[in-house]
């Protein structure tokens, strides 16, 4: 099945203004569709006899700057009975990023979505027990945002060299 | 000290004086926690092996820092695993010693200035004795930090400082 085949079934069911943009660049190719729709497109692709997205590859946030005042996210689907790949993306405020979490579909969502969290501070609405996974519970911001700056000292040590 | 059994076999005593005694004892058994943090790890496990053989030493890794006098931090030591490392090395009994080995526990290494998650250098949560330059340090120079911490052993005393002596006196 084709990137244009997947896209198809999705506008059939969901409607023509389901995806948002698509980009036939990427690897695996991808699609935008609106934040607010992640959730039904999702069970969808997950759900659907020809599709059946039973992986969930990755989650991979991006944050496009303070300039953009946009983050994104990227999710990574694989159907392994089919050999599908594609990659749904959704656009985010940067100032307040949320979104719906997936864990009711993927569990696998749980650890990849608190991962975002920590690093990025995305909120995962819906998320079982949403909290960091890799720094620290009493760690100040969130690392790989552009503009972060790290504090000056952790429980008594200091950060910076 | 040289072949001790020799000199008992002549004369069934040997002379020496009891900090020498204590001294050489400890370096002779200097036994490290079995821990590692990064990669460093691996050479500490290397230089245990056959071919470079640590037990020669009298350095046999324990598995409790209760039963352990060297701590040779040997890896990144993040800020999590900080708490960690200082609660380990507070549960060694004295006289407890710290070899730090490699870059990254030395001074944060390639993690200096972008790793916001390193500790830069183990010495702010706990005292190092030894610091063993690398990036991993090669088994060899783990072994040359060792010896290294035996000589700062040998020279050890059990009797108070003639200096702080004074100044406890003075204080008396």
């Amino acid at each position: 099945m084709t990137f244009e085949d997947i896209k198809a079934l999705v506008t059939d069911q969901l409607g023509d203004d389901c995806i948002l943009v698509t980009d036939t660049a990427a690897s695996p190719q991808a699609f935008y569709i609106e934040p607010l729709r992640l959730s039904d497109t999702m069970q969808f692709l997950h759900e659907n006899d020809q599709l059946y997205f039973d992986s969930l590859s990755c989650i991979s946030a991006l944050d496009n700057g303070v300039e953009s005042g946009t983050m994104e996210l990227a999710y990574n689907l694989y159907s392994i009975p089919f050999d599908h790949h594609l990659m749904v993306k959704v656009t985010l405020d940067r100032k307040a990023p949320k979104i719906s979490s997936l864990t009711s579909i993927w569990r696998t969502a749980d650890w990849h979505e608190r991962e975002a969290f920590d690093l990025m501070g995305i909120t995962f609405e819906g998320h079982p027990y949403l909290r960091r996974i890799l720094m620290p519970a009493d760690w100040e911001g969130h690392p790989l945002r552009k503009d972060y700056e790290e504090q000056t000292y952790y429980r008594g040590v200091k950060v910076k060299y | 000290m040289g072949l001790l059994d020799q000199k008992i076999a002549q004369g069934g005593i040997v002379i020496t004086r009891i900090e020498d005694l204590i001294n050489w004892a400890r370096l002779s058994s200097m036994w490290p926690m079995g821990f590692g943090t990064a990669c460093c790890a691996i050479e500490f496990m290397s230089a245990q092996s056959t071919p470079y053989d640590l037990d020669r030493l009298g350095i046999i890794p324990r598995a409790s820092p209760r039963q352990s006098d060297v701590m040779i931090v040997a890896g990144t030591v993040t800020f999590k695993m900080g708490d960690r490392v200082r609660r380990l090395y507070e549960q060694m009994a004295e006289p407890r010693y710290v070899i730090s080995m490699g870059s990254c526990s030395n001074c944060g290494g390639p993690y200096w200035e972008h790793g916001y998650h390193v500790v830069k250098g183990v010495d702010r949560i706990i005292p190092v004795d030894v610091y063993v330059p690398g990036c991993p340090p090669r088994p060899e120079a783990l072994i040359g930090g060792l010896i290294k911490l035996q000589e700062k052993i040998r020279g050890e005393s059990i009797v108070v400082p003639k200096a702080i002596q004074k100044i406890m006196e003075g204080e008396g």
